[in-house]
């Protein structure tokens, strides 16, 4: 079987879509190949976020853990999607676990190695960033729309009492 | 159907089947015996005893039996509820502007369903799956509450079968639900969207207007792309006004209106 350079996967998937050659490079030195079980985890909520992922397949779930309740699903990150920017926010810990729900193929981006690189290359800081936000404004806006509920039942206006 | 049909003819209720705790299916066939014709995205006025009439969409067309797909709200619908096999009911209709089946022929079709609009649309799935060597790539996106409000399962495995992409996603996650948790819009965000595409779409108006906007931005053509507007109607035979939406009637223009016709009105708070 073929196997495929960094910088090419990297250049297939939808979130680095358009890299330039010189951004991809870069990005490129940071990632590694990694694979999950069903079950398996990719983050857990608090600990540090050294890395982000780009699923090339597989479903993983973003979980919050409730007492009494147990894990509670609050999205799904599905093939094609990027996984994780808490790497971008200081303090850098996860916010959320994230587990794999069936098996997964990722790309793990070393986010530490990046985020020193940010700093002095404005080039690699415009891309990620612009990248990051259209992802963020996305997901917030499917947030917000849940928060709505708006597929359950209108309120019951009428009376029975004439 | 005359739009000015004043009188509502007795259909027989020959099926009567729960969906979800608030939601349920009842089959009609005309009790005299004359034939019906439906198309698929029109409604009929069903009449409750004692309680009045509401718009009802065709969730099913087979021969002279109509399905329609209910979920008690109010007066009305809790009225329909009472509905058992062997009664009759009082119908007026099939009303309205359905969905574009006929141009859809020869190309890809995208179906964009949210909650209950996927009832609306199961007749233009169910004609797909039919007649599928007449479509191209045919994508359902059906977003829904939760795992419990999955409407219709067993057509969503026929469809599948019938080589529809079927994508499900649902607002809540459970633990019996294995499948993606998130808003509509992003399935379709990150599909591959054939530019002239036939788009219909069925859902709140919210859900509908961020889904054409999704669907917009990825470069699929606004004239191709039709939405059901289900604005609360009283005549059903656009006389009274009272589903007007700009210079339209919902009930007599209507509900498939083409994107460009109502994409000023869908912004405007209340009309
Ligand atoms: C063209 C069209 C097709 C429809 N198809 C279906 C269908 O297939 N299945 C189905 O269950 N319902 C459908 N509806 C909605 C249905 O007509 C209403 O839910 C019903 O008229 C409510 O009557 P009611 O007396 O039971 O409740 P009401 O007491 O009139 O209302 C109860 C609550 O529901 C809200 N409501 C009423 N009508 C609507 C509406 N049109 N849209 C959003 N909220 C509403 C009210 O604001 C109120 O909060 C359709 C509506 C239209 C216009």
């Amino acid at each position: 079987m073929k196997t495929q350079r960094m910088d090419q996967l990297i250049g297939a998937h939808p979130f680095f879509e358009h890299l330039s050659q010189a951004v991809s490079e870069i990005v490129s030195g940071c990632g590694e190949n990694q694979v999950f079980e069903p079950g398996e985890y990719l983050a857990r909520e608090g600990q540090a976020a050294d890395h982000f992922f780009l699923l090339r397949s597989g479903r993983v779930s973003l979980e919050v853990s409730v007492p009494g309740k147990g894990a509670l699903i609050v999205e799904t990150i599905e093939t094609g999607d990027v996984l994780g920017w808490s790497w971008l926010v200081e303090r850098y810990r996860w916010v959320f676990d994230a587990r794999a729900v069936e098996p997964v193929r990722a790309i793990a981006l070393d986010g530490r190695c990046l985020r020193e690189k940010l700093g002095h290359n404005p080039a690699l800081a415009n891309e990620l960033y612009s990248r990051f936000v259209r992802v963020l404004a996305d997901r917030l806006t499917g947030a917000r729309m849940r928060l709505m509920d708006m597929y359950s039942a209108p309120d019951d206006t009428s009376s029975d009492v004439p | 159907m005359s739009l000015s049909q004043p009188h509502p003819r007795p259909f027989r209720v020959c099926a009567v089947s729960d969906q979800l705790e608030d939601t349920w299916t009842v089959e009609l066939a005309p009790a005299d015996g004359k034939r019906v014709v439906a198309a698929p995205g029109q409604f009929n006025m069903l009449y409750a005893f004692g309680a009045g009439e509401a718009p009802i969409s065709v969730s099913r067309i087979h021969a002279d039996v109509l399905a329609h797909t209910i979920r008690a709200v109010g007066r009305v619908t809790r009225g329909l509820r009472q509905l058992v096999v062997g009664d009759t009911v009082g119908l007026r209709g099939p009303f309205g502007v359905g969905w574009p089946v006929e141009t859809m022929s020869g190309g890809d079709v995208v179906v964009v369903a949210g909650g209950l609009g996927i009832a609306p649309l199961r007749p233009v799935l169910d004609t797909v799956a039919r007649e599928r060597s007449r479509f191209g790539r045919v994508q359902l996106f059906y977003g829904t509450r939760d795992r419990a409000s999955l409407l219709f399962q067993d057509d969503l495995k026929t469809w599948t079968q019938q080589n529809i992409e079927v994508n499900v996603i649902v607002d809540r996650g459970s633990p019996d639900w294995r499948g993606p948790v998130g808003f509509v819009t992003q399935p379709l965000e990150a599909a591959t969207i054939n530019r002239s595409a036939t788009a219909l779409i069925c859902g709140p108006e919210v859900m509908m207007r961020f889904a054409a906007g999704t669907l917009l931005r990825k470069g699929l053509n606004p004239e191709h792309l039709h939405l059901s507007i289900e604005r609360n109607m009283e005549c059903g035979t656009g006389q009274c006004g009272h589903c007007q939406l700009g210079p339209y009637l919902v009930c007599r223009d209507g509900p498939v209106f083409g994107y460009d016709a109502v994409s000023d009105c869908l912004a405007i708070r209340e009309l």
